[in-house]
């Protein structure tokens, strides 16, 4: 908050900025954006589609289970389509949906011209979108994974399993993984380099630290499943014997891999979705957010003990019981943190004033499904009773309590948050209620009954089940609650496309929120924002002083980045980032030949690493010739400052 | 409305090296994605230990110690130019760069060839069983790792070389460095593992 300087107007230069930022058009020019807005909307579409599709395959379920003796998709289809459901909703939904959410807002959260390595994000975008393609076309060959969503050995391995669907699994496995860790690390260094000066970590939106908690977890956490999945393919592959117990190896060592990724999983879902909890309840209850410290540690604490829990997925093979013990407590311990958000959540609408829109609306159903789904899980840590409902419609029951009311939820309260900001439209605030009315009862139909199903002892994945054993009526109930759910999905389709088309114009900031996305258009500009901003506060558009400062002096002409230090935002130097390249796209492809190849034989990554190799080199490589003065050559000496000199600037917020 | 105060970044440095720069934490996220993947892969090398009564299992040597042994002093030696390929790059001196990013090529070529080596001296097959499984993914992996690392530098080099250069490739240089120092770095335990707990345990 210091020393006022002079604007000075040379280079300030708004036309020839946004044309510096802008991305490039035709076909090949679309294949090269690389701006985190272009591919966080492409991300959120294509993730979007994907729930669409899963949520299809959810339908034709439904359809299958809502009679007895239904004879309608035999066994071998209704493996496929269930595994494939679970397989979508889990990797090519909730978990990049999140991390897409990051890559749109969190550079406009933060302040940034943009997100760090955004050839990076081009490269997960099309890596994600390639697995997809990759499943689906398996799916309609006939080759769908059909070994359920976590692909247990020995039912995954060769011998009971010969043809390549198990393959097909294991590898989109690989593609998603590759494609999350790219953006957990961009997510991580923008949140940690490049926020506006003035943004101390203290001062960070909780949204944006539920992102980089989520980004830490995936890198820790994802190893363990591409481990497992390449362990797999192994033994598939070329006979080794991880989990192949007549020669010493082991089918649970897959499940220790498996849910050190699975249970972590779980948490990178509801993370991101507690975030975006706590960015609407603020901005509905007119106040800050109740105990910002507590929720970030909250945060930060879950995300550590999301880790220490994986074996109360194991509790049905027959571990030791002292290990039992020790992860139900660490189970219900977890109950902890989550406990402190929930209370910081109702104390912050306690003593503010609700405005019940359409993000509250989502959030509100949130709070119900959510605690129900939490409630259930810790009735599942007891061993007990977890032994007694392992593999039944009991536990479908919870998971779609926790993931649905934990992530989707609040998902879609986002959605009616930021359609705004991303699109300069209005959603329906009418046809909202209808929308949520639509899900939130449905949703209740599907998959309450569910535990009671669980309860008398429907065991899940089964296609059909007989007559005698009383379960239909509480399975049409579902049924009839999945066609609801259908309907709100609809609806909510119809009001997009509307909107998109003819929706009220978007203000700058339509609901009065505090956090730096709102200070720019909606949408946002090529360049995020005209002059970046400076904050002074936790809240920036609420206790900015009307002179805050806006940063000047970054360049026009070329897409010149401000860093930051990592602790107080201080201003540090500028980085020129890339321009849009074909590259990212070309590797993406390359890869997604070697991972196929490489399902037929050990070859494929061998020979398929040579042209992602030469499309790497061309990614890296300097598309410019030397600029005369800006970038001389010879190169002069020590133009760079060393570790150890202080920046050149004393402009110090 | 008034004109809000500015905040003037213009005199700012076009780059920094080491944590201030992006690609340090780049590669700092790198090296965490691949230490957890070492490290689980250690795990699943002793919890496969604990399933066994012998280790390694009746009717199979240990891996044979030289190839090993000379790959890891070898892999030590290489960090002198690779610290003196480091601090060119922090020094901006191109001429040194190039000296000493080609004398870590030879390095590298040194000890990828050593490595071939030593697969043939694992004296286990990989399917023979599953203690042979996870000895070869270990290596496997960490081939993969010297491999790529190589391959990275060499495309470096050969800029260094030929060109366009930008300033900003020298903090590329010191990036490259900090990588190899993993690289190396995350051999050690693997060594322990494949070499030594064979006997040890």
């Amino acid at each position: 908050m210091k020393r006022p300087v002079e604007l000075p107007h040379a280079g300030d230069d708004v036309a020839m900025l946004e044309a510096t930022w802008a991305e490039p058009s035709g076909v090949i020019g679309w294949l090269s954006h690389v701006d985190h807005k272009s591919i966080g909307r492409r991300y959120l579409v294509t993730a979007f589609v994907y729930f669409l599709i899963g949520g299809v395959l959810a339908g034709l379920m439904r359809i299958q289970l809502s009679r007895p003796d239904n004879g309608l998709i035999g066994p071998d289809l209704y493996n496929q389509i269930f595994t494939t459901h679970g397989t979508t909703m889990m990797f090519l939904f909730a978990v990049p949906v999140m991390q897409a959410l990051g890559i749109y807002f969190v550079p406009l959260m933060v302040g940034a011209r943009s997100i760090a390595f955004p050839r990076l994000i081009a490269f997960s975008y099309w890596m994600f979108l390639f697995g997809g393609i990759f499943l689906y076309v398996s799916f309609l060959l006939n080759a769908g994974p059909d070994v359920g969503w976590f692909a247990y050995p020995p039912l995954s391995e060769a011998l009971y399993s010969p043809s390549k669907r198990a393959d097909v699994w294991a590898q989109l496995i690989t593609f998603t993984e590759v494609a999350s860790l790219a953006t957990a690390v961009s997510l991580i260094t923008t949140v940690f380099k490049m926020r506006a000066p003035g943004m101390t970590l203290n001062r960070i939106p909780l949204f944006v630290w539920a992102e980089v908690v989520t980004a830490f977890m995936v890198l820790f956490a994802m190893p363990a499943v591409m481990l497992a999945s390449t362990a797999l393919i192994l033994d598939r592959l070329v006979n080794t014997h991880f989990f192949d117990v007549e020669h010493a190896g082991d089918a649970l060592l897959w499940q220790h891999l498996f849910w050190f990724f699975g249970h972590p999983e779980v948490y990178i879902i509801f993370i991101p979705g507690s975030g975006l909890v706590s960015m609407i309840v603020a901005t509905f209850s007119r106040r800050p957010m109740f105990g910002y410290l507590a929720v970030v540690l909250s945060l930060v604490s879950t995300a550590f003990m999301g880790f220490g829990l994986w074996v109360h997925h194991m509790f049905a093979t027959g571990l030791p019981q002292l290990g039992e013990s020790f992860f139900t407590a660490a189970s219900i311990m977890i109950a902890i943190p989550t406990g402190i958000q929930i209370f910081s959540w109702i104390a912050t609408m306690w003593s503010g004033r609700i405005v019940v829109k359409s993000p509250m609306l989502w959030v509100l159903g949130f709070f119900a499904i959510f605690v129900c789904g939490g409630l259930t899980g810790v009735m599942l840590a007891a061993v007990p009773l977890n032994t007694q409902l392992h593999d039944t419609f009991f536990v479908v029951a919870h998971l779609h309590y926790v993931l649905v009311g934990g992530a989707i939820f609040p998902l879609f309260g986002a959605f009616y948050y930021w359609f705004p900001k991303i699109t300069g439209r209005m959603l329906s605030e009418r046809l909202a209620r209808w929308v949520f009315g639509c899900f939130f009862v449905g949703f209740n139909l599907t998959f309450f009954p569910m535990h009671l199903l669980g309860l008398h002892g429907m065991p899940r994945r089964i296609y059909t089940y007989p007559g005698g054993m009383d379960w239909g009526t509480l399975n049409l109930t579902a049924s009839l609650g999945a066609l609801l759910m259908g309907c709100g999905a609809v609806l909510f389709i119809v009001d997009a496309l509307t909107a998109l088309r003819a929706g009220e114009l978007a203000p700058d900031n339509p609901w009065g929120a505090s956090t730096l996305e709102w200070a720019t258009s909606s949408p946002p500009p090529n360049s995020n924002f005209l002059r970046p901003p400076t904050v002074a506060g936790r809240e920036p558009l609420w206790d900015n002083p009307p002179d805050q400062p806006v940063v000047v002096g970054l360049r026009a002409d070329v897409r010149d980045v401000l860093v930051t230090h990592v602790l107080d935002a201080e201003p540090d130097h500028r980085v020129e980032f890339p321009e849009p390249s074909i590259w990212p796209f070309l590797t993406g492809l390359a890869t997604t030949a070697m991972f196929i190849w490489s399902i037929f034989t050990p070859w494929g990554v061998v020979y398929g690493a040579l042209p992602i190799f030469v499309a790497m080199v061309g990614w890296f490589w300097p598309s410019r010739p030397d600029e005369g003065g800006t970038h001389p050559w010879p190169i002069r000496r020590r133009t760079l400052p060393l570790p150890n000199e202080a920046p050149a600037s004393g402009g110090v917020i | 409305m008034s004109e809000p105060r500015t905040l003037d970044v213009g005199s700012l440095p076009p780059g920094a090296f080491g944590s201030r720069s992006l690609m340090w934490w780049g590669t700092m996220g790198i090296v965490l994605i691949e230490g957890t993947v070492f490290a689980l892969a250690i795990a699943t090398y002793f919890f496969f230990r604990t399933r066994m009564a012998a280790w390694p299992p009746d009717g199979v040597a240990p891996p044979d110690l030289f190839c090993g042994t000379v790959n890891t002093v070898v892999m030590l030696a290489s960090l002198i130019p690779n610290e003196l390929a480091k601090r060119a790059g922090e020094q901006v001196n191109l001429r040194r760069v190039r000296i000493w990013l080609v004398a870590c090529l030879v390095f590298g070529v040194g000890f990828n060839a050593v490595r071939i080596y030593e697969f043939r001296h694992l004296n286990v097959m990989w399917d023979h069983d599953a203690y042979g499984s996870i000895v070869w993914l270990l290596l496997g992996l960490h081939t993969t790792h010297i491999v790529t690392d190589f391959l990275d530098t060499a495309v470096l080099a050969v800029l260094m070389f030929v060109g366009p250069i930008e300033e900003k490739r020298f903090i590329d240089v010191e990036e490259n460095a900090a990588y190899w120092y993993f690289v190396v770095l995350a051999w050690l335990p693997i060594y322990g593992v494949i070499y030594w707990a064979p006997r040890l345990i």
